[in-house]
């Protein structure tokens, strides 16, 4: 049981902060407990702090608005936090379609899907792409692109307000993540989480590799939903650096042989 | 590179496409203080603060499915009317700015407070073959309902030709004054609404420069920044009016 614990220490954790987040964005709508009031595109903490999300306010300046100074404190509330600490932590810590993808990922892995599937090849760079795709057409129709389309907000709507057609964009996203490509969604596509990748280059928390310890099962290459973050395990020590990473922690907590570990940025010395 | 930015174009246009039909829902009732329609989709950042501040559940935000801006908040009046809260909680709380305080306020005594009454959410029409105070039945639900009773709905008396001797007690709506606020329609006693709101710039006309009303000294002042070369050029117009209604070639020429 303790063992059970440990293997899924950061997993159980993830859960407990994503569904708690809804929840308690639910319950702000559902029985007035105002502790965190609104959506993840914009809210107040405790009646008093403002967060707002970065990428949505940038999509709005593209498309021509004059914001009020709320949401513009509280989108650098959100943009510090993860640009100095969290990294790309929104994705795999509050994020609900983390939820949704997660289990597509999981059954490809039980069904054996990635060794029987036809391959469907889609470049990782697609996303960073689709950021500028987003800016461009907010400014051309006047209104902020990616948020009138995105499932992530559709999906968290959906929870706090009532879901009306909303599942069918989650369940599309699960069946392109199931039978189209793996990690497809969140490692491809979502604009979201790539404008994270850009901003979380020099976020403090990082995952470190200790690689004297490493006996190359390639166990965390196997859970990884940004593989190709993990170019360093089995040849050399030093921190996982990459933005794409999202702090899962699903590495660490599969490494059998303690080759892995939550730390701080090393900012001096770039090769650990 | 060149791929990349070709499927971009590609992906751009299907996705503007998208974009274009689904902001497009010219009958959508806002919130109070609501920024004018393309400057309120260019703001609202679809938090639903709006909608949880309202203590009457009258507002609701648009999911998918709803054929409205996704996310954006509206009302059914007819469902739930705006109940005119003193307070407005629904437009303070708005972070960026898209429903406006401004709007909804007023100075008294050198002070601003919020004034529900300067909402313009829309505007109360009135369908009159279904409305029955136009057949002489005397119902006055609408303008008893109406928050500003009397101003922005009134009843008019009118004589009765088919009885030839009762009156007809019919309502009639102010559109300076009303705010849109759907207790009218919520109220209304027929089957369908027969009073309805609609969104203001949807049933308003625009008078333009070219008539002002003589009598009223104030409405010259509409006039006041208007660039008075305005003069249509036109072939007839180059000769002088003499020239033309004398002349029969102008007469013949097709």
């Amino acid at each position: 049981m303790t063992n059970f614990l440990k293997k899924y220490r950061f997993l159980m954790l993830r859960r407990v902060s994503q569904i708690g987040i809804l929840a308690l964005y639910f319950s702000a709508n559902a029985y007035g407990f105002k502790v965190l009031t609104g959506t993840l595109s914009s809210s107040l903490l405790f009646s008093m702090i403002p967060l707002s999300d970065p990428f949505a306010v940038m999509q709005m300046f593209a498309a021509g608005a004059v914001l009020g100074a709320d949401v513009l404190i509280g989108a650098l509330i959100v943009f510090l936090f993860y640009a100095s600490i969290g990294g790309r932590a929104f994705c795999s810590w509050v994020c609900p379609i983390n939820m949704v993808t997660d289990l597509a990922n999981w059954l490809r892995r039980v069904l054996l899907l990635d060794k029987t599937e036809k391959k469907v090849w889609l470049g990782r760079r697609v996303r960073y792409w689709i950021i500028v795709l987003s800016l461009i057409l907010s400014s051309l129709t006047s209104v902020a692109a990616f948020e009138i389309v995105s499932p992530i907000s559709m999906l968290h709507r959906g929870i706090v307000f009532g879901m009306g057609m909303g599942g069918t964009a989650v369940l599309s996203i699960f069946l392109f993540d199931l039978f189209a490509v793996k990690n497809g969604w969140c490692g491809h596509l979502c604009p979201l989480g790539a404008f994270y990748s850009i901003t979380s280059k020099l976020s403090i928390l990082r995952v470190k590799h200790n690689q004297p310890n490493c006996t190359l099962c390639m166990k965390c290459k196997d859970v990884c939903p940004e593989m190709q973050i993990l170019s360093l395990i089995g040849k050399k020590s030093g921190d996982i650096s990459s933005g794409e990473c999202t702090n899962c922690g699903r590495c660490i907590e599969v490494c059998d042989d303690d080759a892995l570990s939550f730390g701080i940025r090393n900012y001096i010395n770039k090769n650990g | 590179m060149a791929q990349s930015v070709g499927l971009s174009a590609l992906g751009g246009m299907v996705w503007t496409g998208y974009i274009e039909e689904a902001k497009s829902a010219p009958l959508i009732l806002r919130p109070p203080g609501a920024k004018p329609e393309i400057d309120f989709l260019r703001m609202c950042i679809k938090c639903g603060q709006c909608v949880e501040a309202c203590p009457f559940d009258t507002l609701s935000l648009a999911k998918p499915g709803d054929n409205k801006p996704m996310g954006t908040p509206y009302f059914i009046p007819r469902d739930v009317p705006c109940y005119m809260c003193t307070d407005i909680p629904c437009v303070p709380v708005c972070p960026t700015g898209a429903l406006d305080e401004q709007s909804v306020s007023s100075v008294v005594e050198g002070q601003k407070v919020l004034d529900i009454n300067k909402s313009e959410m829309g505007l109360a029409i009135i369908d009159e073959e279904s409305c029955i105070a136009f057949w002489g039945i005397q119902c006055d639900a609408c303008y008893r309902a109406c928050p500003l009773m009397g101003k922005a709905i009134k009843v008019e008396y009118r004589r009765n030709e088919r009885t030839g001797k009762h009156a007809l007690l019919v309502p009639k709506v102010s559109s300076d004054v009303c705010t849109g606020c759907g207790l009218c329609e919520h109220a209304c006693v027929t089957k369908k609404a027969s009073i309805f709101i609609l969104p203001r710039e949807v049933v308003k006309g625009e008078l333009g420069d070219y008539y002002i009303k003589g009598w009223d000294a104030n409405d010259e002042k509409r006039l006041k920044d208007v660039s008075t070369d305005v003069t249509t050029q036109t072939n007839r117009s180059k000769l002088a009016p003499q020239d033309y209604l004398n002349s029969d070639e102008v007469l013949f020429d097709d």
